[in-house]
């Protein structure tokens, strides 16, 4: 009884202060918030980037919309896990590939098969570099040629890696958006490299002019 | 203190009458001319309409709340509008720790210092303080890239968005004889002149507006629009001198100095957006720009309005 409670308080706590931080406003264009199973995936700048997402989905959506993180940074410690397990109900994988026990495609497949959105982060690490986005790992496209009904929506956040940047545990106030593209799929027999290339320009077509001047 | 209420009630329900015919005539126009929302004008007339409702319902609980209301709603205002003001500078991120101090020590105990009614302190905080320590802040990072853009930059922000808008706060510690309990309908008159203006000479802009007084900055901003707004705001404002410690010619004077100040607010930061390439400042609602873009005019009169009455009227 307590625990759900005190997950539920934690996750308004936490948009509460995301909304404070960034005033995250979402922006639908070319998708409408309506309660579909998705995947999201997104750019990956900042710890903060699933928190944001999560922050401007309706609550009809968010209720069922589970984010796919590390287990090596989520189980690390009881909050962590507290955070990582019950606020947020995230799908947690094991990114090291000598030590881990479980696939994590199987993982996040097992995940969509409850019927859960799912979020993703295709660059697989922290973008660190000036580029905007680093190249997709093939999580994306397993993931789409496993489930090719499923819709997966680029979702392009924007000024969170000012907001806090690594290494600094005092974030500042900036205004941040959260732009929701129009879905793309596998198609029946495309390639590889191809999908992946297609889904980063997709994902890149959502940035606005302003982030490649910003020096930051 | 009953006399105080009675005003200030008073002039709320003409403040709220006033946006019952707006609302009104906002949603006929929307009507008549286009209901499927289509007219820019007409939306945008409609949008301002909607956050004067806003702004209203938050500035009578906070009047009702008292000083510490009223001083909260503004540090809260300040902070919104320092967020929008420093998402447009140029930052590195050697630049983290001075825009961290300015939001989270800077900006607090300005709004401190005014409830602490330490005028000697809060006038100086930002113009000496603050702008000797975030440059000593930021140089200690050792990025010297843009490095006097990015200190001018966050000065500014902080004297726009933080100093400039505590003066309207801070109006309700001057000690005017004659006038003790009443200083909240200073605000009141501050606010709702300075609006009024901005509402009128958009207005008489539309209706006769040709000649635009900084064409490459704002087509919509004409000499028409101008002098119609401010002679009729002034006329506002000279009406609503009961509500002061001013005479009527005495509050036609501050009002056409409140306006005029509110203008070139206006026009300075519309500037601002332009150099950075935005149409609005925020988004604080959806499409409906951000809180400078409905307080860049009060923001600029706030310091004149107050350092003038403090001269002639004050005792401290």
């Amino acid at each position: 009884m307590l625990k759900p409670f005190l997950a539920w308080l934690t996750g308004n706590a936490i948009t509460t202060f995301a909304r404070l931080i960034t005033a995250v406003r979402a922006i639908w264009d070319g998708v409408e918030p309506v309660p579909a199973q998705r995947v999201y995936f997104a750019n990956h700048t900042s710890n903060g980037d699933f928190i944001l997402i999560w922050t401007v989905l309706p609550p009809n959506l968010r209720a069922r919309t589970r984010p796919v993180a590390g287990a090596d940074y989520w189980l690390t410690s009881p909050l962590r896990s507290f955070i990582g397990r019950d606020v947020f109900n995230a799908v947690l994988i094991d990114r090291n590939s000598e030590t881990r026990e479980q696939d994590p495609i199987a993982l996040i497949l097992e995940g969509l098969d409850t019927g859960a959105s799912l979020i993703i982060f295709p660059e697989g690490t922290r973008n660190m570099t000036d580029a905007p986005l680093l190249p997709f790992k093939s999580g994306i496209f397993n993931i789409s040629t496993a489930r090719p009904e499923v819709d997966l929506v680029p979702v392009w956040i924007d000024n969170l890696n000012d907001v806090m940047p690594k290494g600094k545990l005092v974030p500042i106030p900036l205004l941040c958006t959260v732009t929701f593209g129009a879905p793309i799929r596998a198609a029946e027999g495309e390639a590889r490299e191809e999908f992946l290339k297609r889904a980063e320009a997709a994902l890149l077509a959502l940035a606005p002019e302003a982030t490649e001047e910003s020096a930051a | 203190m009953t006399d105080m209420h009675t005003d200030f009630l008073t002039l709320m329900a003409g403040i709220i009458g006033l946006l019952i015919v707006a609302s009104g005539i906002g949603y006929a126009l929307k009507q008549r001319v286009a209901p499927d929302g289509s007219n820019a004008t007409i939306e945008n007339l409609n949008a301002r309409i909607l956050a004067w409702w806003g702004m209203t319902a938050f500035l009578a609980v906070a009047f009702l709340a008292g000083r510490g209301g009223v001083i909260l709603l503004f540090a809260f205002a300040s902070f919104a509008a320092l967020r929008e003001f420093v998402t447009l500078t140029n930052r590195r991120r050697a630049d983290h720790w001075a825009i961290a101090a300015a939001f989270f020590v800077i900006l607090p105990i300005q709004f401190w210092l005014i409830w602490a009614e330490w005028y000697g302190m809060w006038s100086v905080l930002i113009p000496v303080y603050a702008f000797l320590i975030l440059p000593i802040i930021a140089v200690l990072q050792n990025d010297t890239e843009d490095f006097l853009m990015r200190i001018s930059q966050m000065q500014w922000a902080l004297m726009i968005c933080v100093f400039c808008a505590s003066h309207v706060p801070a109006l309700l510690f001057l000690d005017i004889p004659g006038f003790e309990g009443r200083n909240v309908l200073l605000i009141a008159f501050l606010i709702v002149v300075v609006q009024l203006s901005d509402v009128l000479q958009y207005t008489w802009g539309k209706l006769l507006g040709r000649h635009p007084v900084a064409p490459r900055l704002s087509p919509s901003k004409t000499w028409e629009g101008l002098i119609g707004g401010v002679a009729s705001a002034t006329l506002i404002g000279m009406a609503l001198w009961w509500i002061t410690p001013f005479t009527p010619l005495q509050a036609a004077l501050m009002s056409l100095i409140i306006t005029l100040a509110g203008f070139f607010g206006g026009l300075v930061m519309s500037a601002i957006k332009r150099d950075r390439g935005v149409k609005d400042w925020g988004h604080m609602i959806a499409g409906h720009g951000g809180f400078i873009d409905r307080l860049d005019s009060v923001v600029f009169s706030a310091p004149i309005f107050f350092h003038l009455t403090r001269y002639f009227w004050s005792m401290t």
